[in-house]
């Protein structure tokens, strides 16, 4: 079975957010929460580039080391996923995710925290594959459909790349010695034992 | 003639920009070497979060990649909750070993059946508010912490987090009331919290803990009183800070702040806990006549004349507080 990954070419990545949108849209993502984000460093500056970023779907993952419910779980394919039934809103994984990756919409009092939400690899929950309640929780399960994320797969120059992690790192490798430069697949040394 | 000069300038513009193109291209490829190269910029930062410019309006998602949570889950889950753990676990076979040695450290004289007021209505109120509330607190607290491990393998996954959202927001709500209850001990009872030299002989005697028929004299509080007192308000202190900060998330911190919080936070809780183990068993089952100072606030005169000689003479100087 594939071990799906996300891999970001920042060569190619221009900043153009596609990503972002498309993950709000396919998924009806809740207010103030982005799954995925572009962060640019070196804004203006030389050596300026724009990766996109959400959650890496870790080898060992600290969100589901750290949580005090044990609410993740681990797909076949290597998603990590969590049950919005069992998340009690504490922000232990925020606090050990590299990626910031789990986001919390304020809800009630004070600066609360209501169940976490992060991106899904568009694999949905553990609901039933495509049903409403699943859709209404945790977004699309593209997955289920024999589909790779939305923000991957719309992304215009190729920057974003999900899918067997074996695969996308190899079209990487090929870009990188074409090229004959890359900066590095992001996150990868910090997500997985063995990077790109 | 014209021709030719405009070859002439082409070809010299083209060696030129050739040129330029010879001397910036190491240039560019140094540049891609040192800021923009991940495991560069990782050295480079030490640990430090890799951060940047976001369009979206969420700023804090800045924050590209911050290699210190593995340091936090690595502290937080793994030695806080191992020496956390340990401190109770030693705690209560510490009380316990206690107790089968020394016993309940009875009344010497017996119990004179008159009684003397030791703590007013806003005293025992003042304290009893910070006990419920730190009872909950601290079950509350402790299962986030010890849970997983403990309770959930023997409930189910949906009734574990029933009990866990409501301990959170107990948590949450009981810090007020909490917080208000230290304040008022503190305002209340500082002054008779000062170490001087009585509490030094208190302390060379053991406090008389150790020993049958050892009552080193002491005020309204005794030495290891003091130490309670001085415990409970900097400890809650640093819970409160701690915790408001955790509670309230990105009020003026980042996340580093709040890991750090969270740490401060967990072994303040733990510590607090320890403490207040030992002090709840030497004021009830641990100590004969002691509950009644905040049960009824009335405490037996001889009782008080062996644990509080001089705050029982001054008492008794004043007028007040007899039978």
């Amino acid at each position: 079975m594939a071990r799906m990954k996300f891999l970001c070419d920042s060569e190619r990545c221009i900043e153009c957010n596609a990503c972002v949108t498309a993950c709000k849209n396919e998924n009806e993502v809740p207010w103030g929460i982005n799954r995925r984000r572009v962060v640019t460093l070196n804004d203006g500056a030389k050596g300026e580039r724009s990766i996109s970023m959400a959650c890496m779907h870790c080898e060992d993952a600290p969100c589901m080391a750290v949580c005090p419910v044990d609410c993740f779980y681990k797909t076949e394919e290597g998603v990590v996923l969590h049950s919005k039934d069992l998340c009690i809103g504490c922000g232990y994984c925020f606090y050990a995710c590299p990626f910031g990756a789990p986001q919390y919409p304020q809800v009630g009092n004070f600066g609360s925290r209501g169940k976490m939400d992060k991106c899904t690899f568009c694999a949905g929950g553990p609901e039933a594959d495509n049903t409403k309640e699943e859709y209404a929780k945790y977004g699309a399960n593209r997955l289920a459909e024999g589909k790779l994320p939305l923000c991957a797969e719309m992304c215009s120059t190729k920057a974003l790349l999900a899918g067997d992690g074996d695969v996308i790192a190899q079209i990487y490798k090929e870009r990188v010695s074409r090229r004959g430069y890359g900066s590095g697949a992001w996150g990868w040394a910090t997500a997985y034992k063995t990077g790109a | 003639m014209r021709l030719f000069g405009f070859k002439r300038t082409f070809l010299a513009a083209a060696l030129a920009l050739g040129l330029a193109f010879a001397i910036a291209a190491p240039q560019a490829a140094m540049a891609q070497q040192t800021p923009a190269d991940e495991a560069a910029l990782l050295q480079q930062l030490k640990g430090g979060p890799v951060t940047g410019r976001v369009s979206i309006p969420d700023a804090k998602s800045g924050v590209l990649i911050q290699p210190q949570g593995r340091d936090w889950r690595q502290v937080s889950q793994g030695t806080v909750k191992s020496v956390g753990g340990w401190l109770l676990a030693i705690t209560v076979i510490a009380l316990a070993a206690f107790m089968a040695i020394r016993g309940r450290i009875k009344v010497e004289h017996g119990m004179s059946g008159r009684t003397i007021e030791r703590f007013k209505g806003i005293e025992r109120f003042a304290h009893w508010l910070t006990a419920i509330c730190f009872v909950i607190l601290g079950l509350s607290g402790l299962n986030v912490s010890f849970g997983r491990s403990l309770l959930l393998p023997i409930m189910s996954p949906e009734a574990f987090t029933a009990m866990s959202a409501f301990g959170k927001l107990a948590h949450n709500f009981l810090s007020f009331p909490f917080v208000l209850g230290v304040f008022l001990m503190a305002v209340l009872w500082i002054r008779h919290n000062i170490f001087n030299a009585i509490d030094m002989e208190w302390f060379r005697q053991g406090g008389g803990l150790l020993q049958k028929g050892v009552h080193p004299p002491a005020g309204k509080f005794n030495g290891g009183q003091k130490i309670i007192f001085w415990l409970v308000v900097l400890g809650a202190l640093a819970l409160a800070v701690s915790g408001y900060i955790l509670m309230f998330p990105f009020y003026g911190t980042d996340i580093a702040g709040m890991q750090l919080a969270q740490l401060v936070h967990a072994i303040a809780g733990i510590v607090m806990v320890a403490v207040i183990l030992a002090h709840i068993y030497i004021g009830s089952i641990g100590m004969e006549g002691a509950f009644d100072a905040m049960g009824s606030g009335q405490v037996d005169v001889n009782w008080a004349r062996e644990h509080h000689s001089l705050w029982v003479k001054d008492v008794t100087a004043r007028g007040a507080g007899d039978d």
